[in-house]
């Protein structure tokens, strides 16, 4: 089998967590890998990378990648994987992940499998278990094509740590922008800027549902403090407007899979579970002792949220001082 | 603008924890769930037709929406449901789900546009049924159009559709000059979150979709459906990701009701240490 190529993702001149997700993705397919970081500032950002026992990182630096857009970004993917005759192609399934992979599929005709949550080698070939129907089912499939191109899902593929050795840095060629580039314009990015931790990468989640209203914060943000949690939301809450759309856990927002998660006026449907289902130890409150959140939940507490919640905030903080 | 708006069918998304997976996993069993359409295509849906009207009342509805299929007979169920909520006409792809992969529908769609030219192609992020999230993006690399994926806003301008995407950390928006591919999230459905050219920009839509009265379910029966063959739009037709076998999610119990806060901190000190 050939060597796997992982695309690095790139924030403000920095590696993202995202990227150590797809790392652990090579390890375990078991073949030789090298990393291309690719974007403005990826020369720099390259030295994050050298410790992972990668063959080499591969860097594509120019200022026409200052921003990301599929148009630009997959030609040079496409160009590496091509020239380099690399047999899997993988990303994390972050929201660049899932815009870019794809793309690069189809202008390599190759076979893609989306936000796997496993990868195993039977007899020499890679075969992947995807989640489908909201995680109520798990597909196992292999892709026949000469390139095969993988995204993984962030809370399935704990972040690979450094391993140690120097990978070489080489630089690589940008590729002519593709096709359609021409088309699309950069406007903006509006960043919800958060001190708390990435729901992707938080080892506590406190979310929240329609039932918060315009309290959201109000209730939760001492809860999320006194636990140093991340803070999720159901899609009510974010279609409200009561949290951000960031915020959303689901089926079709956020996979997570905490140590601790609390869903807080949250019923628990289908859509919901699917995003939080694998957390370690779940918690619901809810004034309707059938919501089907206590199907899943290890610890439920029936009750008004707007009375308990404080009173659960003092109690960790009185619990873990 | 003329719009194309490809659908599918899934076995009922609030229903899904129903599905079953006969002894030995050859397949998932979806009998006894009612057909949906995808919700994310009924998004699409209203958002092309949002496109293509001035909002106001009365409306006045400008250029054309196309829905398309892939499916058997029975599909065209889901066609004429969007053909009364306001779709033009329609096309259905005769294929079975066993002959279809992510590349071979996309590569089919590829041969409509090439025939149909549309200014736009908007469709649902993905569907709810495999939740692989590519068909879009796949299109757009084969009709070398600009993408802009996982939209929750559009603003149409001259000859470009000025978009909102939901990204991990926030909004971007891109600008896409026409023809230009969107995929669409659930919040373009929310009461400001499509103009057309025509639609005033303080125009409120309704939250959600539209439903189809009575009399457009009736005049929906006579609107154009024309039906083409898998095998007229891609030449070939062999599989690139192949499915072995399907196995149910682990159980997960449920646990303990706890009787008040002090229990439950408790609990998850000193039973589940996560304190
Ligand atoms: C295509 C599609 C995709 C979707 N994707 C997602 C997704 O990714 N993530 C997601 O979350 N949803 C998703 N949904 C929506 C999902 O189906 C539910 O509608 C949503 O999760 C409900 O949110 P909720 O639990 O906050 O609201 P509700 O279902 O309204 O529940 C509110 C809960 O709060 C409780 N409550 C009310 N007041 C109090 C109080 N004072 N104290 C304690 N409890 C109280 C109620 O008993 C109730 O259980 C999707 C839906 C569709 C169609």
């Amino acid at each position: 089998m050939s060597d796997t190529l992982i695309v690095a993702e790139l924030a403000d001149g920095k590696i993202k967590k995202t990227t150590h997700s797809a790392i652990t993705f090579a390890r375990q397919a078991g073949q030789p890998f090298s990393i291309l970081v690719i974007g403005a500032g990826a020369k720099a950002a390259a030295a994050e990378l050298t410790g992972f026992g990668a063959k080499a990182v591969l860097v594509a630096d120019d200022a026409s990648l200052a921003s990301y857009v599929a148009e630009r970004f997959a030609p040079t993917v496409v160009e590496v994987a091509r020239s380099g005759g690399f047999g899997v192609v993988v990303a994390t399934a972050s929201s660049f992940g899932k815009d870019l992979m794809p793309r690069v599929a189809a202008a390599l005709d190759a076979g893609y499998a989306g936000d796997i949550s496993a990868v195993s080698a039977d007899g020499g070939k890679l075969s992947y278990k995807r989640p489908m129907f909201a995680g109520n089912a798990y597909g196992h499939c292999t892709i026949s094509t000469a390139t095969q191109i993988v995204s993984v899902r962030q809370s399935e593929f704990t972040a690979a740590e450094p391993s140690g050795g120097a990978s070489d840095v080489k630089d690589v060629a940008v590729a002519p922008a593709g096709p359609g580039a021409d088309r699309v314009e950069f406007v903006k990015f509006d960043q919800v800027k958060s001190a708390r931790p990435a729901l992707g990468e938080a080892k506590v989640i406190v979310a929240g549902g329609r039932a918060l209203k315009e309290r959201f914060n109000e209730v939760l943000e001492p809860l999320a403090d006194a636990l140093g949690a991340g803070v999720g939301a159901s899609r009510a809450a974010c279609d409200a407007g009561y949290a951000p759309s960031d915020y959303q856990v689901g089926q079709t927002g956020k996979i997570v899979a905490p140590a601790l998660y609390f869903a807080i006026g949250i019923s628990g449907a289908i859509q919901h579970l699917a995003g939080m289902k694998g957390s370690k130890v779940i918690v619901a409150v809810n004034k309707d002792g059938d919501a089907p959140i206590f199907q899943v939940a290890d610890y439920g507490l029936v009750a008004d949220l707007f009375g308990v919640v404080p009173e659960l905030t003092s109690a960790v903080i009185a619990a873990k001082g | 603008m003329k719009i194309l708006v490809p659908l599918k069918r899934v076995a009922d998304p609030d229903n899904a924890n129903k599905i079953k997976i006969p002894a030995g996993g050859a397949t998932i069993d979806t009998t006894g769930l009612e057909w949906k359409p995808n919700p994310f295509d009924e998004y699409a849906l209203e958002a092309a037709l949002r496109l293509t009207e001035n909002g106001a009342t009365p409306k006045a509805r400008g250029g054309e929406v196309i829905v398309v299929t892939f499916g058997p007979k029975e599909t065209e169920t889901t066609l004429r449901a969007a053909l009364a909520t306001g779709a033009d006409r329609a096309i259905r792809v005769d294929a079975k789900d066993e002959e279809l992969d992510g590349s071979i529908v996309a590569k089919a769609l590829r041969a409509i546009v090439d025939k149909e030219k549309p200014d736009a192609v908007v469709m649902g992020k993905q569907a709810v049924d495999g939740d692989s999230n590519q068909i879009g993006q796949m299109l757009a690399q084969h009709l070398g159009w600009p993408q802009a994926t996982f939209a929750a806003t559009i603003e149409e301008e001259d000859g470009a559709l000025l978009v909102g995407r939901e990204v991990d950390g926030g909004v971007i928006t891109l600008r896409v000059k026409l023809p230009a591919l969107v995929t669409v999230d659930l919040r373009i459905v929310a009461p400001s979150s499509v103009y057309s050219k025509q639609t005033k920009r303080d125009f409120k839509y309704n939250d959600g979709v539209r439903f189809a009265a009575l009399p457009a379910i009736m005049a929906a029966k006579k609107k154009p459906l024309a039906e083409l063959k898998l095998s007229e739009l891609v030449s070939d037709t062999s599989l690139k990701v192949q499915y072995s076998r399907f196995e149910a999610p682990p159980a997960r119990k449920a646990g303990i009701k706890v009787k008040d806060v002090a229990e439950l901190v408790t609990r998850l000190k000193n039973e589940a240490k996560v304190l």
